[in-house]
């Protein structure tokens, strides 16, 4: 494989690993002041993602990382294009984070009210615009940003929900599902509607009538999602979250293929390229580093494997 | 004002105001580390209320330095884009490796050491704190290399407009970098040892006004502010050798900088050091600068004939007073800041003979340490001013100019847009921050947790984790 091509993977690899990882915790984020009715009940939700939530979003800084050292021009053009929406995602993660780490360090309730505001608005305004932002990549209009940013906000939702559905007990657990059908009543048929808007600007509908993979993805994307539903109506929550997390996985292969090779407007990879030299070393890196990153995440998902109950204080 | 300057404002306001977190999460983190390490060495039950008092303070600092860190990664694209597309090959790979080989590391290692006191095996718990400070001290390594590029670009040529990397060896060991990072890591140690000497004394004040307070009973406080002061004291000792370092480097790499620091308007052998304007020291300057006491420092008015004949007609001159006077405030405040920990260490000194206590610090003593939290922290920022300001009009010293790195599509009103919000969202969670950790520092050490009061598993899921861990967490 070409190096450009690899570097294009592997970015892809880390927003779809960002997507998937952070997806839940936006969702979570969201569900927290629905799915809780007490102080112990939310902090058995948001319990769920304490130990993770940081290292799930140092998959987009690497992302982002990786954009700036392998195609520098489509780091810069992709962020001053998108200035204002970029900015509104930084505020959201900014009250967001400090929300979720604040909340257990502050002394009055009121205090916590505006902390778990910040993790609900924090979670919500990165979910839809970084929808949005893609949509608006693929189709280069109004409409289909806010189809897109409603399709990842609505995701977002169903996967936070199957996922507090996985890693919770008691009545927390069945408020989660209930919340799922909800969110998935919306996502699936903004779905729908997505799919058939997404490939049409014209150098992407070239590239995308090129490669019928493409909608295979789409469409494999799809059925996860519909699968990911039946399951949480099943009860089978892990399975549940695989399919969910398939279908984030999958729509976002399915995204990056339709980027490719002009992940800008007028813009390809190879003109965006950093020189061989500096993709050959990173490489080296890469590669040698990435596999104990993922082995010491995937350790940290096994400590905090156990579901959490509601602590009777 | 045009989109540059309001672009260039909010560089500066976001840059600041992330360093206003990272020395402290830098320098205090080590410093829980090492408590935990006590407790774990001696189990004393006083060094596990230690690391939970200071783990707490460090852990509302360390959630601000993350969330404003993002804005740094993004910032570069959104108001730098000529500079990200002209440096990105070379600059981009160091941030790219800060974030896989440091911020994975710290951000994954934070969240099992909050949440897994009581998951973890004791000593893989430790573990955790030391992997994620050292994930730390990586994070600044590799940015302060990239910094250091943009004084002194090494390892690269420049091929179609755009600088292109040769080796990235040479970029890694930069000789700017290599006095860069002990000096900017040993004084985010100043700032870390002087923020807890600072809150120890103001806790010994606390303990002597209380009526209840007996002379006699040992404080707890004695061990941290003796570790405090020896890692103040340390630390500032690197800083000063370094920052020596540093200055050799700029004669060579950046004489415009040196220059505006030490107000030389024209090339002069056997330059003399002025520390205030009117004060001069003969010859220290060239001595300082090269360990000649004859040699020729380079004056600003005559390095901006110099530019000018070389880069072409501009202004070349940094904001001169700016320049001359963050260098000493840096010099002045932070070495008082390592002064007083000096004083410190030698009045709590063991006395002699063996087996006697150490000194009571005195009640005076406990009240000059509580200036060891702001010193340090304006000495860093005037150090950042210096550095960057110094660098000026350059974005890439000789390479690119700030006026080309600027970002061409983006609008004054989007920048003045993001400069509100982000000052307006910064300016609400300083105060935030601040009043949050009084009020910790004023509740002062919980008792140690009562030992752990298990609430027996649920019968309809025995799965279930039993507890969420109290003390540090949601
Ligand atoms: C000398 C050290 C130093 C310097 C000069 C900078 N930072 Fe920083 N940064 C850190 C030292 C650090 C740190 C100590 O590693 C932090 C502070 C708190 C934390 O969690 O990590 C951090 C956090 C942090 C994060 C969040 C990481 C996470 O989510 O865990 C990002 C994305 C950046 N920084 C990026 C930057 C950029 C792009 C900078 C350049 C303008 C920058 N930092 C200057
Ligand atoms: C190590 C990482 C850093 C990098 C890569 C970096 C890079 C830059 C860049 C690109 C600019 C904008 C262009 C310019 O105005 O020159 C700048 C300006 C500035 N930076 Fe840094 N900087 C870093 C660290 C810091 C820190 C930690 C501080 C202060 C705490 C700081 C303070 C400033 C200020 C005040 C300016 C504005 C200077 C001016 O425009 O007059 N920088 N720096
Ligand atoms: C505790 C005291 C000090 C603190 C907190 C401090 C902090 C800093 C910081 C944060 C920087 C910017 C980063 C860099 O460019 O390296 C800096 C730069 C610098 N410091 Fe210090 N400093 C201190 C003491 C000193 C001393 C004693 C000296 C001289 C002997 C010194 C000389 C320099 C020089 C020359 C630079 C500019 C380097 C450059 O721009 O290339 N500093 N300082």
């Amino acid at each position: 494989m070409e190096l450009t091509t690899f570097w294009f993977v592997l970015i892809a690899f880390l927003w779809i690993g960002y997507f998937v990882l952070e997806g839940f915790d936006f969702g979570v984020g969201m569900l927290a002041p629905a799915l809780a009715r007490n102080e112990a009940e939310r902090k058995q939700v948001l319990g769920t993602i304490g130990p993770v939530w940081d290292g799930n979003e140092v998959w987009l800084i690497t992302a982002v990382g990786a954009m700036f050292a392998a195609f520098p021009a489509w780091y810069a053009g992709l962020l001053s294009e998108f200035y204002l929406p970029i900015t509104l995602i930084l505020v959201g993660l900014i009250v967001r984070g400090v929300g979720l780490e604040w909340r257990g360090k502050v002394q009055h309730a009121s205090d916590r009210v505006w902390c778990d505001l910040g993790v609900l608005v924090g979670s919500a305004l990165p979910a839809f615009l970084w929808g949005a932002v893609f949509a608006d990549l693929l189709r280069n209009s109004a409409v289909a940003a806010l189809v897109g940013g409603a399709l990842s906000l609505s995701l977002c939702v169903l996967h936070g929900a199957v996922f507090v559905a996985l890693k919770t007990s008691g009545p927390v657990r069945s408020r989660a599902r209930h919340a799922a059908m909800i969110a998935a009543a919306v996502a699936l048929p903004t779905a729908v509607v997505a799919l058939p808007n997404i490939p049409v600007t014209e150098a992407v509908a070239a590239g995308w009538s090129a490669a019928p993979w493409l909608w295979a993805g789409a469409l494999a994307s799809m059925a996860a999602l519909a699968a990911g539903i039946a399951l949480t109506w099943r009860g089978r929550d892990g399975w549940a979250f695989a399919a969910t997390a398939s279908s984030i996985a999958l729509g976002g292969a399915a995204l990056f293929g339709a980027l490719w090779p002009a992940p800008l407007p007028g813009l390809t990879v190879a003109e965006a390229a950093s020189g061989p030299y500096t993709l050959g070393m990173l490489t080296w890196i890469g590669l040698i580093a990435l596999p104990f990153v993922l082995g010491y995440q995937a350790w940290s998902y096994w400590v905090f494997r156990k579901r959490l109950v509601a602590e009777v204080s | 004002m045009d989109a540059l300057d309001l672009a260039r404002w909010q560089f500066g306001v976001t840059t600041v105001y992330h360093f206003l977190f990272v020395p402290l999460t830098i320098g205090l983190g080590v410093f829980v580390a090492g408590l935990q390490t006590a407790w774990h060495r001696t189990g004393k039950e006083h060094y596990l209320r230690l690391t939970k008092f200071f783990g707490k303070i460090f852990l509302i600092n360390f959630a601000m330095g993350v969330v404003t860190g993002i804005v740094q990664e993004f910032q570069f694209g959104m108001n730098w884009s000529e500079y990200s597309i002209f440096v990105g090959d070379v600059f981009g790979a160091p941030l790219a490796l800060e974030a896989l080989l440091a911020f994975f590391l710290e951000s994954t290692f934070i969240g099992l050491w909050i949440f897994g006191w009581d998951k973890l095996p004791k000593r893989i718990h430790l573990a955790t704190i030391w992997i994620a400070v050292i994930g730390s001290t990586v994070s600044a390594y590799f940015i302060l290399a990239a910094n250091a590029w943009m004084k002194h670009p090494v390892g690269y040529e420049v091929i179609d407009g755009k600088a292109r990397m040769t080796d990235l060896w040479a970029v890694l060991t930069n000789s700017a970098a290599l006095a860069q990072v002990p000096h900017v890591v040993g004084a985010a140690f100043v700032v870390g040892g002087g923020f807890v000497l600072a809150i120890c004394g103001y806790q010994v004040l606390k303990e002597r006004r209380a009526a209840t307070a007996r002379r006699n009973t040992p404080s707890i406080w004695r061990t941290p502010i003796r570790a405090a002061l020896a890692m103040t004291a340390i630390a500032g000792a690197v800083v000063a050798v370094s920052g020596d370092m540093s200055a050799k480097l700029l004669y060579e790499q950046q004489p415009m900088k040196l220059a505006a620091a030490e107000g030389l308007t024209h090339d002069t052998a056997g330059a003399a050091f002025s520390p205030v304007p009117g004060v001069e020291i003969p010859k220290l300057l060239s001595f300082l600068s090269t360990n000649d006491p004859n040699a020729v420092v380079q004056g600003t008015a005559d390095i901006q004939t110099r530019f000018t004949e070389q880069f072409g007609p501009a202004d070349y001159l940094p904001n001169l007073p700016v320049v001359f006077w963050s260098f000493r405030v840096m010099i002045v405040f932070g070495m008082a800041t390592v002064g007083l920990s000096v004083l410190g260490l030698w009045l709590t000194r063991r006395r002699r003979g063996g087996g006697r206590p150490q000194q009571e610090l005195p009640t005076w003593f406990a009240r000059a340490a509580l200036l060891a939290l702001p010193l340090p922290t304006i000495a860093m920022i005037s150090g950042w001013l210096l550095s960057e300001i110094g660098r000026q009009p350059w974005t890439v010293q000789g390479e690119l100019l700030t006026a080309a790195s600027v970002s061409p599509g983006v609008s004054l009103t989007e920048v003045a847009i993001s400069l509100a919000v982000f000052t307006l969202v910064y300016g609400v969670f300083a105060v935030a921050e601040a009043v949050l950790i009084i009020r910790h520092v004023k509740a002062g050490p919980q008792p140690a947790a009562p030992a752990v009061p298990l609430i027996p598993p649920s019968r309809d899921d025995q799965t279930a984790d039993v507890r969420l861990q109290p003390t540090l967490m949601y």
